[in-house]
């Protein structure tokens, strides 16, 4: 089976800089593939590469046998990937409804219309109310994005990321910020909204990504050094050399 | 909302429109109000770019002037040729070469966001403003292009001579322009102009291209710009550079600005009140550019989301029932305010009789109905002692608005979500 | 032949250089307050109009050292009591405010000194002739407008490399975030940076003045040149702002020169063929040569020809 996301010996270079020297990932379909690293490893730059913010110096990726380094993040996005931001990147001063709303539009084929009335949609309308129930919002549907709680910021983060339905979901440290019990109800979130699809996440908190991830590859100054299951990677000496060594939980 | 309050709005403005030339019966009313009408259309057209899209453009009337331009040419041949096209599809014409300049020159413009997306279209305004002087035969050099609207093919037995014929046509234009902007907004490609305008980088991450948006909506304020310029074509029977040129794409800035550019009805407020202005200071005083100059930077300073903006603050205030609270502070601050703008006012006058009348029409000068004369140090003391007055005493009484404004947000706050 | 050529460029280097002077000015004003002063070509007229009045009254030299300082004050005036009260609002109410200042200030000069040109005249110790090329002579005030702006930008260059205000300065052009946590005192700072930028646009105006002519819209004249020569040459790069401001004078200035037409090189049917396009000379449309560089730039480059900022 082809898989999900394939990088190939991808390498990204600012100017003199090598931040990612030559990362080679599989992730199968259905995957919940956590990445891990010392700060400065080149998390985000790997997730800014395959989503499309930054082009890569070398290498492929692919996404599903598609290849889409190259491509801009809305082209990528309407193949079928979708990101979320370690910084919460939403909409300030649309409501919350307006802000998932905005993220269903293109998936269910509206495009740039602006000849059909945007409240008569009803699967853009119920697409959206379903999103805002699974993420808990749906109790602040009209209050502007902006005036809302750090972690509600966070839970409307991923519901934009995964409104449109996209079957590869990049979650960039979610948990970012959050307190214990937050925590624990994004883990119990980010579970149930990925059901059934290919999720790739970046995540510090050790614990949620044992509790999480199927597979778990380590990166380490722009190499992974280590991918394997998060038994084995527990174990790998390299790893807690590198890594867990540092900041055992 | 009922349906009931979904169409109530439109009827009280489809009202005010018929109605507005009887209770205002003059002769330079109703031009006032031909060119209001106009000017909303033009406004809400600009508001497309600014309060949508987030799109500050300084070269907006290329499109109003472009298709003012092209109206008038059409309308000639027209004439000229006898053909059976009535008049009030002229804005029309307007509209297609507005669309079509928003097509070109939006391509171009649309690569760039942001302060650099403002300099493009200032370069543009230029461009298409000086080339006006250089092709002649279109834009008819200094004296511009005239017509006769009457000379077309009468429409329902209508010659639109008479200026309240012309006011009828061009009401109904800015009714169904109202109509299809506010329509558009609440269109998908609506929804994403205003994600666009808070959130570029996100937008584009769930699936749409920026420029592809700030294109659309650039082309498309193209058309009602030039829908705006066709009918100011055959209301005014004449267009010149004046149309197309940087004062112009000033004037609807200030209109849409100071009627507040973050809601749909600031632009139309703001374009009635600075037609108002404009052409009642006028007469009124020489300095009106000033004033205008004044108002924009004091609206920029202090209320940057104009005068809807601004009464729209007070919205979660008043449904909580607090707005008593504000009212006694703002009465009691209003007055050293008037004070301050009334000793701001004789300064202005007086400043500008003395500079620029006083030389060939003597000293003696009346403002406010109050002879004066600028050679007289009490009106100059008057004025001094009147704006600085006013401004202290402001400075004092200010706190009494913010200690209102406290006192309903903290009672905001308790009410239940 | 070599006669035009001769002085069309130097008096293209020269124009080139007294925007090189409102640019960067304008630059360094944009990438540490991140504000696009849309009033900077109003400075320029201030000081113009400062310099006429003084240099009147007292004279050229006096007017010379005080006028670009009276600009510089007013700018940091203008900062301190108007601009400050805009920065919460964000770069779009900034650039408005700055818009609405530069038609304050034309409305303002209209009403002081006139809609017609003022007689702000070249000082009698500088108008002689310098140099005489073939049957032209070249005035001896241009070459002395060409020294004050090529010292002005000498200047510039030693401060942004040999001292530690240029040093932030040049990290703040293209790193404006990191210069602002790093603990200045902003407010002060900001106040500074806008009233000396306003004080160059003055001295640019000063010396400008008697060149070119002293008269309300001269603001409105330049203003949108000088947007061009910022776009051009790429938002915040002040290499990319001498670059531009070097190409356009020149162009423009070599345009005005010239004074064929499409008539003459196809002949009389060219007026049937391109109507008034035919007969224009490209004298006539040099004032709009900036433009369309700024369309062919933004097609190609879109970031300029030096630039690497987006914002």
């Amino acid at each position: 089976m082809t898989p999900a996301l394939s990088l190939q010996n991808v390498t990204k270079s600012f100017g003199q800089m090598e931040i990612i020297r030559g990362v080679t990932l599989d992730v199968p379909q259905g995957e919940r593939h956590a990445v891990i690293g010392p700060n400065g490893a080149g998390k985000s730059t790997l997730f800014n590469l395959i989503s499309g913010r930054f082009g890569i110096s070398s290498g492929s990726i692919k996404l599903e046998d598609q290849e889409i380094s190259g491509l801009r993040p809305y082209e990528i996005n309407r193949r079928g990937l979708s990101r979320s931001f370690q910084v919460t990147n939403i909409f300030p001063r649309l409501s919350v409804y307006e802000n998932i709303r905005c993220a269903v539009l293109w998936s269910l084929g509206y495009k740039y219309s602006f000849w059909r009335g945007v409240n008569g949609l009803v699967d853009a309308r119920e697409r959206s109310e379903d999103i805002m129930e699974r993420i808990g919002l749906a109790a602040r549907r009209r209050d502007q994005a902006g005036v809302l709680t750090y972690a509600e910021q966070r839970a409307l983060e991923i519901g934009i990321t995964i409104a449109g339905g996209a079957r590869v979901i990049l979650l960039d440290e979610p948990m970012a910020g959050m307190s214990r019990s937050e925590t624990e109800h994004a883990v119990a979130l980010v579970r149930k909204v990925t059901e059934g699809k290919t999720l790739l996440m970046v995540e510090h908190d050790m614990g949620v990504v044992f509790g999480i991830a199927d597979r778990i590859s380590v990166l380490v100054y722009g190499k992974i050094i280590a991918s394997d299951t998060p038994q084995r990677i527990r174990e790998n000496a390299a790893v807690k050399e590198a890594y867990l060594g540092q900041a055992a939980h | 909302m009922s349906a009931l309050g979904k169409i109530a709005p439109w009827i009280i403005l489809a009202i005010l429109l018929a109605v507005a030339p009887f209770l205002f019966t003059s002769g330079t009313s109703r031009t006032m109000l031909s060119i209001m009408a106009l000017s909303i259309i033009f406004a809400l057209s600009y508001n497309m770019l600014l309060g949508q899209t987030g799109l500050l453009s300084f070269g907006h009337a290329v499109y109003y002037g472009l298709g003012g331009f092209v109206a008038i040419h059409a309308m000639n041949t027209i004439i000229r040729n006898k053909y059976a096209i009535p008049l009030p599809v002229i804005p029309l014409i307007g509209g297609a070469a507005g669309l079509f300049f928003g097509i070109v020159f939006g391509s171009v413009s649309t690569r760039r966001a942001g302060t650099v997306f403002s300099m493009i279209s200032l370069g543009l305004g230029e461009l298409v403003a000086s080339s006006a002087l250089i092709l002649r035969t279109f834009f008819g050099g200094e004296e511009g292009i005239t017509t006769n609207r009457s000379r077309l093919a009468p429409f329902l037995g209508y010659k639109f001579g008479p200026q309240i014929e012309v006011y009828y046509l061009i009401a109904c234009w800015c009714f169904i322009c109202i109509l299809l902007m506010y329509a558009i907004t609440r269109t998908p490609f609506g929804r994403m102009c205003n994600a666009v305008r808070e959130n570029p980088e996100r937008a584009e991450f769930v699936g749409y291209s920026a420029r592809m948006v700030r294109f659309i909506a650039f082309s498309l304020s193209g058309l009602f710009a030039g829908i705006a310029g066709g009918l100011a074509a055959l209301n005014f029977e004449i267009m010149n550079t004046q149309s197309i040129g940087a004062a112009q794409s000033g004037l609807v800035l200030l209109m849409t600005f100071v009627g507040g550019a973050a809601t749909f009805i600031g632009p139309i407020i703001g374009a009635i009140l600075i037609t108002f202005l404009q052409i009642t200071l006028s007469d009124i005083t020489g300095a009106w550019l000033l004033y205008f100059g004044l108002l924009f930077i004091i609206v920029v300073m202090y209320s940057p989301g104009g005068i809807v903006g601004w009464l729209a603050l007070h919205e979660p205030i008043y449904r909580v029932g607090q707005l008593g609270r504000l009212v006694p502070a703002y009465a009691i601050n209003a007055i050293p305010l008037i004070v301050m703008i009334i000793g701001g006012i004789l300064l202005i006058e007086l400043a500008e009789w003395a500079l620029v009348k006083a030389e060939s029409d003597g000293p003696e000068t009346s403002i406010f109905r109050i002879p004066m004369s600028t050679n007289s140090v009490l009106p100059w003391i008057a004025g001094v002692v009147l704006f600085f007055g006013g401004a202290l005493a402001l400075r004092r009484t200010w706190p009494l608005v913010q200690d209102a404004w406290g006192a309903a947000l903290a009672r905001l706050r308790e009410q239940p979500a | 032949m070599l006669e035009i050529i001769v002085f069309s460029t130097l008096n293209g280097v020269l124009y080139g250089m007294v925007l090189f002077m409102l640019a960067s000015g304008l630059t360094l004003i944009f990438s540490m307050m991140g504000v696009l002063n849309f009033a900077h070509a109003s400075f320029y007229m201030l000081g113009a109009y400062f310099g006429f009045e003084i240099a009147r009254r007292i004279g050229f030299w006096p007017a010379f050292f005080v006028a670009p300082i009276l600009a510089g004050v007013v700018g940091a005036l203008v900062e301190r009591f108007g601009l400050r009260r805009v920065h919460k609002f964000g770069h779009v109410p900034e650039l408005l405010f700055t818009f609405g200042l530069a038609f304050v200030i034309e409305e303002v000069v209209q009403m002081i000194w006139g809609k017609l040109p003022v007689d702000y005249r070249v000082p009698p110790s500088l108008d002689f002739t310098a140099f005489r090329l073939f049957d032209t002579t070249y005035p001896a005030y241009k070459m002395f407008m060409l020294l004050v702006a090529i010292g002005m930008f000498v200047a510039l260059l030693l401060v942004l490399n040999k001292t530690r205000v240029g040093l932030i300065i040049q990290a703040s052009l293209t790193h404006p975030n990191t210069v602002a946590m790093l603990g200045h005192d902003v407010p002060t700072i900001f106040m500074a940076v806008f009233g000396a930028g306003s004080a160059l646009a003055g001295l640019a105006g000063v010396i400008a003045g008697p060149a070119f002519v002293t008269q309300p819209g001269m603001a409105a004249a330049l203003g949108p040149i000088l947007f061009v020569v910022i776009v051009v040459g790429g938002l915040g790069s002040l290499g990319g702002a001498f670059a531009a401001s070097l190409l356009i004078g020149l162009v423009q200035t070599f345009a005005v020169a010239i004074n064929g037409s499409l008539a003459d090189i196809f002949g009389a049917s060219a007026a049937d063929w391109f109507g008034d396009l035919g007969t224009v000379t490209v004298a006539q449309i040099a004032p709009i040569i900036p433009y369309f560089l700024l369309v062919l730039v933004l097609i190609i480059k879109p970031t300029g020809l030096f630039g690497t900022r987006e914002t």
